[in-house]
């Protein structure tokens, strides 16, 4: 006697045991012939549903052929649940007389009691091998979750007058999306954003090699355009077929705010400005498609405040319970609001959880990189004071009085004698100061004796930045522009106005600030000429 | 704190010579101005001597351009000497310097008249 087992998942025949159930001299195994599905055999078993002698039966199927060769003389379908489980194959009696209807109803008995044990066996075997897939498949995703939460940065660079924040949350099915941060030589950072098509382990691997290469590259050269041509070189013999890798590099000089990008194929960035959000567009294709590649170069200063998001497209290609899209417009008109505490990763992340709703399963990678360069020279003191960088040389008040701006010039350079200031430098620095005070005293304070105005020079190892704060509130400030000397000569304009102007030529920066009804000018003069 | 403010006026050749000293401020307009008038009640240039002066702010920019924009509307030349190498790059930065002559002292004032 024969058994056959049929999968149900695969639909396939499977000879699972041929089986002689006693040892007799005359017991002879029979081959367990698969019946295929869909073939007239099958149907003819399913609508029957009990023990068949083929001997009479007149039908177009291999199978039944197969049987009749191999010796089979009766077959009795294990049916369970519409569906053809397996079949018993018995061949001639022992006796040579034909199946006897006792033989046959005990049979067709023994039948029914089996195809529900074999149905129940079968689903058992097909559940294990199941969860063997997702125990093979989750400890891929762990190996793939490991190798990327190595290598991405264990720890976020810390740049006076800068602040870097990152966010990376994997999808179950961990993506290819990675960042890196790297420190270059003259105080540049460069900054890369990237996913890799396809997901687990491949992708991580790829993704391993990619950042290792851009490392390698970003030291080799200055120029963006140059490191992504360079890593597009290397990965096309080495990346598998259909693979490929979207990245974004920046070089950001963070002494002067200058920014110069390249793009493979990512999502461009956007730029918070005070003008509202830009997209910072440089075209290039993604690395590892082709050989001989160049990418364009774009090139932004990134002013105080200014804000860089990064993105993957995890954020962008989202959806919501009604199939709809995050995408681009939402995300740039996300980025153009500036956060309350000035948390661009947080608003953005609380944001897209919204748009999904609760509970919803992450469709791919989500990493984001936000760089911003901070609005305030105090604010941006407050990180060197982090780093234990930066020195409070002097906090005093003077009185808002006329000519009082001279004890402010006297304490100043007082204050800055230590620090080595060219002469030059040193009187320019007494006039700005001395300008200002002025202003504080007859504009912000309105010569109100009573009322002090606040002074503070603080030092880092780059610039002397000198705090002159009054209670002038909201007032706007206007802009220092060039006064017309040729309308004051002819009368046309009154002789003054000058000092606004003189502020912003003695310094390396001036910058403004209103809070609380207490406005502040800093000014910023580098201790160096040409270090800025 | 006060430095004050003086201008007196004497005569080098041709020319009225105005010895500035002190601060100039708001508060010199009208010691300068009465010293220009003195200056010009005889022909020549008139040439400020800054050699004395401590401080110069923006409200004494505005006395001076004031005191330029007579000149100029008079037809008189203005020409300065004795400033420090700082209120010279004031002076140019404001673009004073283009509508009067800069000398580095006196001597090079006079024999350029």
């Amino acid at each position: 006697m024969a058994q056959l087992v049929r999968s149900r998942r695969s639909r396939q025949a499977k000879v699972e045991a041929g089986i002689a159930p006693d040892s007799q001299p005359s017991t002879r195994l029979i081959d367990a012939v698969p019946i295929p599905v869909g073939d007239a055999l099958e149907t003819l078993l399913l609508s029957h549903g009990g023990p068949i002698e083929i001997s009479g039966l007149e039908l177009e199927s291999t199978a039944l052929e197969e049987m009749r060769a191999a010796g089979v003389d009766l077959i009795v379908p294990l049916i369970g649940q519409g569906e053809l489980l397996g079949a018993l194959y018995l061949g001639p009696r022992l006796s040579d007389q034909p199946y006897s209807t006792d033989d046959r109803s005990l049979l067709g008995g023994l039948a029914s009691q089996v195809a529900p044990a074999m149905k129940v066996a079968q689903l058992v075997r097909e559940q294990q091998a199941e969860a063997k897939e997702r125990e093979r498949i989750q400890q891929e995703m762990q190996v793939a979750a490991l190798i990327q939460q190595t290598l991405l940065p264990k720890e976020l660079p810390s740049i006076p007058g800068w602040h870097v924040d990152a966010f990376y949350r994997p999808a179950r099915a961990v993506g290819g999306d990675f960042y890196d941060f790297i420190p270059l030589a003259d105080g540049r950072l460069g900054v890369v954003i990237g996913d890799v098509t396809d997901k687990g382990v491949p992708a991580a691997l790829v993704m391993a090699t990619c950042r290792a290469m851009l490392r390698a590259a970003a030291q080799r050269h200055a120029e963006p355009s140059m490191v992504l041509a360079d890593v597009n070189e290397l990965l096309v013999p080495e990346i598998p077929p259909a693979m490929f890798v979207t990245c974004l590099y920046a070089i950001i000089d963070t002494e002067v705010g200058e920014l110069v990008l390249a793009n493979a194929g990512h999502n461009l960035p956007y730029v918070r400005t005070t003008d509202g959000v830009i997209e910072l567009r440089a075209t290039g294709m993604p690395l590892g498609l082709m050989p001989d590649m160049s990418y364009d170069e774009r090139t932004y200063r990134m002013e105080r405040g200014d804000v860089m998001v990064l993105t993957s497209d995890g954020i962008t290609e989202a959806h919501n319970i009604e199939g709809e899209m995050y995408g681009f417009p939402r995300l740039m008109g996300r980025v153009a609001v500036k956060p309350s505490n000035d948390d661009m990763v947080a608003a953005l992340v609380g944001d897209l959880e919204g748009f999904t709703g609760p509970g919803a399963e992450q469709e791919d990678d989500i990493t984001l990189v936000v760089v911003r360069r901070i609005a305030s020279a105090k604010a941006a003191a407050e990180t060197f004071e982090e780093e234990g960088s930066v020195e409070v040389l002097a906090k005093f008040s003077v009185p808002s009085e006329e000519g009082n701006e001279r004890i402010a010039i006297s304490k100043v350079a007082e204050a800055v004698s230590a620090l080595g200031l060219d002469e030059a430098r040193l009187e320019r620095l007494k006039t700005a100061v001395g300008e200002t005070v002025m202003n504080a005293i007859e504009h912000g304070n309105e010569n109100r004796a009573e009322i002090p105005v606040e002074v503070e020079v603080v030092a880092s190892a780059a610039a002397v930045t000198v705090r002159v704060s009054d209670q002038g509130g909201e007032k706007p400030i206007p802009d220092a522009e060039l006064p017309d000397i040729e309308a004051k000569l002819a009368g046309e304009q009154a002789p003054r106005g000058w000092g606004l102007f003189l502020i912003g030529q003695m310094v390396d920066e001036v910058r403004t600030e209103s809070q609380d009804g207490t406005h502040s000018v800093e000014l910023v003069m580098n201790r160096e000429e040409g270090v800025s | 704190m006060e430095d004050g403010f003086e201008a007196r006026v004497s005569t080098v050749e041709d020319d009225a010579l105005v010895r500035l000293t002190g601060t100039v401020n708001r508060l010199a307009k009208e010691g300068l101005e009465a010293a220009y008038d003195e200056a010009t009640s005889r022909p020549g240039r008139v040439m400020l001597d800054f050699s004395g002066v401590d401080y110069i702010n923006s409200t004494g920019i505005a006395v001076i351009v004031g005191v330029l924009a007579k000149a100029r509307s008079e037809g008189r030349e203005v020409a300065a000497f004795g400033l420090t190498a700082h209120y010279r790059e004031v002076f140019q930065i404001t673009r004073l310097a283009d509508f009067m002559a800069i000398y580095e002292d006196e001597n090079a004032a006079v024999a350029a008249g």
